[in-house]
């Protein structure tokens, strides 16, 4: 089963690798994962959306609980919570029709385009990962896809919960 | 008035002090060199110069299982560094508390590939507890107040401090603050257990017909063996230890029934194969415990305490997970006994102790002496006599270090010495030179393979120059047994490379160290030269035990089955 897990950790040097190193030495797998520092500079977050079963997960939470860095992880995906993730995606637009395809998909899709190219469009869209794959598969169907990049996703939980010092 | 100027070097030894330590052990080298200088010229503590960095961490480690405080190693960057590796995850394996400062090339090459540069924080991160990079001269003392610290709280375990030469020079200064009572706000173990869990547990445990107690290395580690006994007399009921907990309850209590396991004794594999309720205290379902971990106790109720979350339901999953200091929770489950003013149901725990004893009665922990060979099991018991049970006993890895496990009963905690976790070969030595600086006036054995003694023998300077007299026993089988055994087992009896043809003269080489060499090839001499051995004060005897090279350890698990499948002799299942 897929997890977002998010961590808040003190902004050391050093402590982004014991996170990802933790997830090779013990096999656990890392679908996404993104990090930056909170408006509080000595905590970083980090968000890692990963698989497994219920035992697996335990011992995820447990062992990235056990780093010395870490202060908090919680499972967002345990109860109601927002998911996003950022694309920019650049497409071949060499003709009119394909422009006005490329616009239309993106319009509906709530995409921007921001940024054009003689024959390339750029587009940024957000959403949750299979918003993102939908639009994908769509301009892929109309168009060439020449560049892609996403962000990974970040969540938050919903309502008055917060992870938080 | 001016605020004095420390070095960096200067605050290494400063800290080192503040934080009570007697012994470093280290080896030096140039990015060191500033450190060794403000060593030379303080006496709060000694460092003690090994012959390898690998036996530095060892004697550290030893020095810390024997006493309960934390070893500290000093080595210098590159290869001194990366040499402790091997120690360090010796030590994380079996939850040692240990420190150690590696030197580093200059803040200002980092990353250069500068001469005798090693990422060593990178190199040991899956291995310490937590690691440091210090980068400026006031945060020294901090940083090391900090290591002591992580290293020696919650579940403890190494941690590495890397140190740049060009914060420990004399151009560098700064002021000295040091805070040793330190707090973290990203590191807070728990201390007592969750009153809900304690009063689950001790449900469990009252209700229970059938109950084992199955304790490990946690119960030594917490200095928590007379909670323990306590307990266990208390229920009254049957308890085990496990490799590392061995000591934890009395090996001659009369409720001990022998280590659990690969090589445990029948009676404790079967009275877990067949409890209603196991309580783990301190203990981690290890693989060579739990054999085939999907026929392990299918009926139990597993109660487990233990201080690392990570620990509980890793292989095993528990019922009643209690996470805390199992001083502190064995301290609340007594307290609630009493509370409750429980007393143990007598019939079934007659009928329990009756089971047991049947299985006791099998002695499946035992040999055959006739009048060939010395068996090694014999050579163990010969020790246990002299010493009176009373002696430290450091071991190697291999089959003599199973024979001692099973044949020196412990009666106190921190007596057994040994590497369980990670098993390390040349381990013995080095940790028995820590022991016996800890505990000049007792009786240290190193027991040892023709194998496992070459791994760190260089040491037997560092013995010499620091006058170590331990008393090294050699069970020379003239292989790989271990290894041989499980050839013997599963390979068809193909010894390949298990057999050394070009084992020195350990007599000799003893002698050319400077110490007392002794050679053993007979029975009838067994005793008398042993005797003469540990009779001799103020010279380390090195004695060379010739045994029977075929001797296999029993009882073993049969692979793949059930906690209590096994092989009590060759060829015998239980
Ligand atoms: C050749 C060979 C053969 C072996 N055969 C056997 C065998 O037959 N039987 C056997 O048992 N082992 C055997 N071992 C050892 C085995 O590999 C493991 O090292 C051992 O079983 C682990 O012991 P343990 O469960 O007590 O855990 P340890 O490694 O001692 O871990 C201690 C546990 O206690 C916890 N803890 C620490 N401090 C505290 C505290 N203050 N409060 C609460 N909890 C705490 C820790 O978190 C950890 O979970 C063998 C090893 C070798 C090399
Ligand atoms: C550093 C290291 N290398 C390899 C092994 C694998 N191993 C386990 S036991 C053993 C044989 C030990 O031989 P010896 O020290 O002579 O002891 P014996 O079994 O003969 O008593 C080996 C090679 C190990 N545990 N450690």
């Amino acid at each position: 089963m897929r997890r977002i897990l998010a961590i808040l950790l003190e902004n050391e040097p050093g402590s982004l690798s014991r996170i990802v190193g933790l997830f090779s030495q013990r096999a656990f797998n890392i679908e996404s994962l993104t990090v930056a520092p909170t408006e509080d500079e000595s905590l970083s977050r980090i968000t890692i959306a990963t698989k497994g079963d219920d035992k697996v997960l335990e011992q995820i939470v447990k062992q990235v609980n056990k780093l010395i860095d870490v202060i908090k992880i919680t499972d967002l995906t345990e109860r109601s919570h927002v998911e996003r993730e950022l694309i920019l995606i650049k497409v071949l637009a060499m003709n009119d029709k394909s422009r006005t395809e490329v616009k239309r998909i993106t319009d509906i899709f709530r995409g921007s385009i921001i940024d054009i190219g003689k024959q390339v469009y750029t587009i940024q869209l957000t959403g949750d990962a299979d918003k993102l794959n939908a639009f994908v598969k769509t301009l892929a169907n109309e168009t060439e896809i020449i560049e892609s990049v996403r962000s990974g996703c970040v969540g938050i939980a919903r309502g008055e919960k917060a992870l938080r010092v | 008035m001016n605020t004095p100027l420390f070095t960096g070097a200067e605050m290494v030894v400063k800290a080192l002090s503040a934080l009570d330590v007697k012994y470093i052990f280290g080896y030096p080298g140039g990015t060191v060199l500033d450190i060794y200088d403000a060593i030379f010229q303080q006496d709060d503590f000694e460092h003690i110069l090994v012959r390898h960095e690998q036996a530095a961490t060892h004697m550290a480690d030893g020095y810390s299982r024997a006493t309960g405080d934390v070893g500290v190693v000093l080595a210098t960057s590159g290869p001194g560094a990366t040499n402790c590796i091997t120690g360090i995850a010796t030590a994380y394996m079996d939850s040692i508390p240990m420190v150690v400062l590696s030197g580093q090339v200059p803040t200002t090459l980092i990353g250069d590939d500068a001469f005798q540069e090693t990422d060593i924080v990178g190199c040991s991160r899956p291995i310490v507890k937590h690691s440091f990079n210090c980068r400026k001269v006031e945060d020294i003392p901090n940083v090391i107040a900090k290591a002591f610290y992580i290293a020696k709280s919650g579940r403890p375990g190494p941690v590495v401090v890397e140190l740049p030469k060009d914060i420990l020079i004399p151009d560098n200064k700064a002021e000295y603050n040091i805070e040793t009572n330190v707090q973290m706000r990203s590191y807070n173990p728990t201390k007592k257990g969750h009153p809900k869990q304690i009063k689950k547990a001790v449900k469990a445990i009252t209700e229970a017909k059938k109950l084992v107690i199955y304790s490990g290395g946690g119960i030594v580690l917490a200095d928590a063996s007379e909670l323990l006994t306590q307990l266990v007399e208390t229920l009254n009921a049957p308890c085990t230890n496990t490799l590392m907990g061995l000591g934890g309850l009395a090996g001659t209590h009369k409720n001990f029934i022998g280590m659990l396991g690969m090589h445990g004794s029948l009676e404790a594999n079967k009275a877990m194969a067949n409890a209603d309720v196991i309580l783990a205290l301190g203990a981690r379902f290890d693989d060579r415990v739990t054999n085939n971990v999907k026929k392990f106790c299918p009926n139990a109720t597993i109660v487990h305490v233990d201080i690392d979350p990570t620990s509980i339901s890793k292989t095993i999953n528990a019922h009643i997970p209690v996470v805390g200091l199992i001083d502190i929770v064995l301290q609340q489950i007594i307290d609630e006994l009493d509370e409750t003013g429980f007393l143990p149901d007598q019939e079934p725990l007659a009928t329990w102790w009756e089971q047991i004893n049947e299985w006791r009665a099998v002695k499946s922990v035992s040999y055959q002496q006739d009048d060939g060979k010395i068996k090694p099991q014999r050579v163990v018991e010969a020790m246990y006599k002299i010493t009176n049970g009373e002696a430290y006993v450091c071991s190697d890895v291999g089959q003599h270090q199973m024979f001692a496990a099973q044949y020196y009963p412990f009666d106190k905690p921190r007596k057994w010495i040994n590497s369980g976790g990670l098993g390390t070969m040349g381990f013995g030595l080095p940790a028995a030179m820590g022991v016996k600086l800890a505990f000049p006036d007792s009786h240290v054995i190193c027991i040892t393979g023709d194998g496992s003694i070459q791994m760190n023998i260089q040491e037997l300077s560092t013995c010499l120059q620091y006058n170590l007299p331990v008393v090294i026993v050699t069970l020379n089988n003239r292989s790989l047994g271990m290894v041989r055994q499980w050839q013997d087992m599963v390979y068809g009896g193909r010894h390949s490379s298990s057999y050394m043809e070009s084992i020195p003269d350990f007599v000799k080489l003893a002698e050319a160290y400077g110490h007392v060499g002794i050679q053993i090839d007979t029975l009838d001499e067994l005793d008398s030269k042993l005797e003469q051995a540990f009779s001799i004060k103020n010279r380390l005897v090195f004695v060379d035990v010739c045994v029977d090279e075929k001797e296999h350890v029993y009882p073993m698990q049969i692979k793949y089955g059930a906690v209590d499948d096994m092989w009590v002799k060759k060829g015998v299942k239980a």
